[in-house]
């Protein structure tokens, strides 16, 4: 615990053998750690350790009513609450064979955005760019780039703004329910966060060209990258899933094509393809799935930052998070102007029995939510994947394949970058443990 | 004394949780320059790699106990705080995690776990107060962000934080917000809930859910009558008490009673 942090071990025995661990990852969230074995020079395990208590979530599901659900699964990430309450509600909506009104689907939209906003500014500038510059932490960055970090947290806070102001909060707002919003803005109140989200727009395009200068290391690695596919839109509420080796589905058969086990070694939930195995979920695939969803202007500022169609480098996430976090607030700025408050702020949705599936583009990627209710509208079963235990085991490969080339390194050094290369994917432990175990085994 | 001198250390812990109390902390983007400019931010992993050695003066302590581990880990942290503060539903309640008190953890260990033996967790989630002495609670899920300024910088400068205790009743009498109950016959948990959140629920056209768990003195089971009074079923009444605050003594207590008949 504690100041152990990071340490590191040689072996004696076996000549070029090493395991570096990293004991509690700092700037992620929630709480993981990482074993990589070395023998004789290869790379033969890279095990990212999570020991988040489990908190049973898909299991109190049962027997609580199913306009609840969204209340209570945003209580499983505060950095992304938004997502739990959406990919809920469409579930939901799903099984009860209900469609909300346009305005209302725009404004879930426009709540998303902020939620983009808030957690990509979050990931950008507190938790991921003072590894780029060789600070500690953004605490430590600010010392000497005070402006950096006051825009990140300024633009942070605009997206925390737009989801206080229709969400009530910005952590767990209040206003999602099943069939759509408790309380809906009018047009005056949506012009005030507009002023701020103008600033924003700007801020977010120096972003992307300051998160373009970075230093990345020369690394790609060839994914198949998953997301949501809209006919028309940037996906964030709604499309099929596709992937880059031809996956096209409608969310409601991710079961058959999908599937999370229960790894012995590993102690974690690892989700695959059932046919290819690792994938990838999050900013990265849904840039290269979707570039061509992006209005021309979010485009060229994404050329201006250094990236092409596809990226495939994952350090190079930062510049894509940037990207959205542009494209957030073209989008916001396009929906308010569009907004007429609805004739009524939610539909009355009647339970009926069956099964609702349910998919949005958390700021990590693909949310998925599956749940059976009964004629009453009680809740019989619940599945949840969240976007982190999709990528664990792209993440392990990934990092396998990053370390191999420098082993070499000294072993601070070789912790730190494999830090950061874990930082890449943003993980968000806290929502993966409800179904990841947490034994820490070692030898 | 040199201690003067230096600045006061902060150290935020995480047990099981979501997260989003400790995020309160980083979306405090005005202050957040400033108290680290006041304060050492000397352990907070979801913000920096850095750990600075402790004692540390001021402990933050998220999420509840429910682990073997972390039972022990608490102790630890107890240890090497001056003061420990707990903040949200799970660190005062044992959060929405708590409603394995009122089950068998075994069935929901092997209902979610393919490989449920891997599994290592406590038969219930307890709020940190139950396994060490606790300096300050701060409720809410989440919390507030102006409620966690106060209370570091109360103890900053070593005086209570003003914090009330009254129901979220009074903030909506602050704030105009017409009563929903009596207005538009809504059912509120507010008359037992705490304040500190601004009654955000009742002024956006809902009851309140009881995020911030009971008040001092609360009566839930006259409010209870109530609800039933307004077609309320039984079931609901027991669920409504059983949300993120379902192990605060006041909402676990007449839950039971609620369900024993
Ligand atoms: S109290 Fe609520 S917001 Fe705070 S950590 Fe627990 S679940 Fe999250
Ligand atoms: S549920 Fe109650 S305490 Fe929580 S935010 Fe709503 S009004 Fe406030």
């Amino acid at each position: 615990m504690r100041e152990q942090r990071l340490s590191v071990r040689r072996a004696s025995a076996v000549k070029r053998t090493k395991t570096i661990k990293v004991n509690y990852l700092a700037r992620v969230e929630g709480e993981g750690a990482l074993d990589v074995r070395v023998r004789g020079g290869r790379v033969t395990e890279a095990r990212l350790r999570i020991f988040e208590p489990p908190r049973f979530f898909e299991a109190f599901l049962r027997g609580r009513r199913f306009t609840e659900a969204p209340d209570i699964t945003a209580r499983i990430c505060g950095i992304c609450p938004v997502a739990y309450q959406m990919s809920a509600v469409a579930a939901m909506e799903d099984v009860c064979g209900v469609q909300v009104e346009e305005p209302v689907r725009l404004l879930r939209r426009l709540l998303y955005c902020g939620e983009w906003m808030e957690s990509h500014a979050l990931h950008i500038y507190l938790l991921h760019a003072p590894d780029f510059l060789g600070y500690e932490s953004a605490i430590h960055l600010a010392r000497d780039h005070p402006e950096v970090v006051q825009r990140g947290l300024r633009l942070k806070k605009a997206g925390n703004d737009l989801m206080a102001l229709l969400g009530g909060r910005e952590v767990h707002p209040i206003t999602v329910r099943v069939g759509g919003f408790y309380h809906v803005p009018v047009r005056a109140d949506l012009a005030r966060v507009a002023e701020q989200l103008k600033w924003a727009r700007d801020a977010a395009l120096e972003t992307v060209r300051w998160a373009g200068t970075l230093p990345f290391p020369d690394y790609e690695h060839d994914y198949e990258f998953v997301a949501l596919r809209h006919p028309t839109e940037y996906p964030i509420i709604e499309g099929r899933l596709v992937s880059t080796r031809g996956l096209d589905i409608p969310v409601r058969d991710y079961d058959t094509h999908f599937v999370e086990e229960h790894i012995p070694h590993s102690n974690a939930l690892h989700s695959r393809l059932r046919v290819r195995g690792a994938y990838l979920v999050g900013p990265l695939a849904r840039y290269n799935l979707n570039f061509d969803r992006l209005p021309a202007a979010v485009q060229q500022a994404a050329r201006e930052g250094g990236l092409g169609p596809v990226c495939r480098n994952p350090f190079q996430s930062i510049v894509v998070r940037s990207v959205e976090v542009l494209y957030a607030c073209e989008e916001a700025l396009r929906l308010i102007d569009l907004y007429q408050p609805p004739q009524r702020p939610f539909v009355e949705v009647r339970p009926r029995a069956g099964t609702g599936y349910g998919c949005t583009e958390a700021p990590r990627g693909i949310l998925y939510h599956r749940y059976t209710i009964d004629g009453n509208g009680v809740i019989t079963e619940a599945k949840i994947v969240p976007p982190t235990a999709q990528n664990q085991k792209a993440m392990e490969e990934d990092l396998r394949a990053f370390v191999a080339p420098r082993i070499d390194l000294d072993h601070a050094t070789l912790a730190w970058q494999c830090e950061q290369a874990i930082r890449n994917y943003d993980p968000c432990i806290s929502c993966a443990t409800h179904f990841l175990t947490l034994r820490v085994d070692r030898e | 004394m040199v201690r003067s001198l230096r600045r006061p250390k902060l150290a935020v812990w995480k047990f099981a949780s979501c997260d989003g109390c400790q995020l309160s902390l980083l979306n405090c983007e005005e202050e957040l320059l400033a108290i680290a400019s006041q304060m050492e931010i000397a352990y907070f992993l979801e913000a920096s790699r850095a750990t600075g050695r402790g004692p540390y003066d001021i402990s933050l302590v998220e999420g509840s106990i429910s682990t073997p581990h972390d039972a022990e880990r608490i102790k630890a942290v107890r240890r090497i705080s001056r003061v420990l503060v707990t903040i949200g539903a799970c660190a005062t309640a044992g959060g929405i995690q708590a409603l394995r008190n009122f089950s068998q953890v075994e069935e929901w260990r092997r209902l979610v776990y393919a490989r449920p033996e891997y599994v290592q967790t406590l038969e219930t989630s307890t709020p940190v107060a139950a396994h060490v002495p606790v300096d300050f609670e701060l409720r809410g899920c989440p919390i507030s962000k102006t409620q966690l300024v106060e209370v570091i910088s109360a103890f900053l400068h070593g005086r209570r934080p003003a914090v009330p205790s009254h129901s979220v009743c009074m903030e909506c009498k602050r704030r105009g917000t017409p009563c929903v109950m009596v207005a538009r016959g809504t059912p509120c948990l507010g008359p037992i809930t705490q304040a500190g959140c601004g009654a955000i629920c009742p002024a956006y056209g809902r009851g309140c859910y009881g995020c911030y768990g009971p008040t001092e003195t609360p009566n839930p089971t006259s409010l209870m009558s109530w609800w039933k009074g307004l077609g309320v079923e039984d079931g609901d009444l027991v669920r409504v008490l059983r949300t993120f605050n379902a192990g605060a003594e006041a909402f676990r207590a007449e839950s039971e009673r609620r369900e024993a008949h």
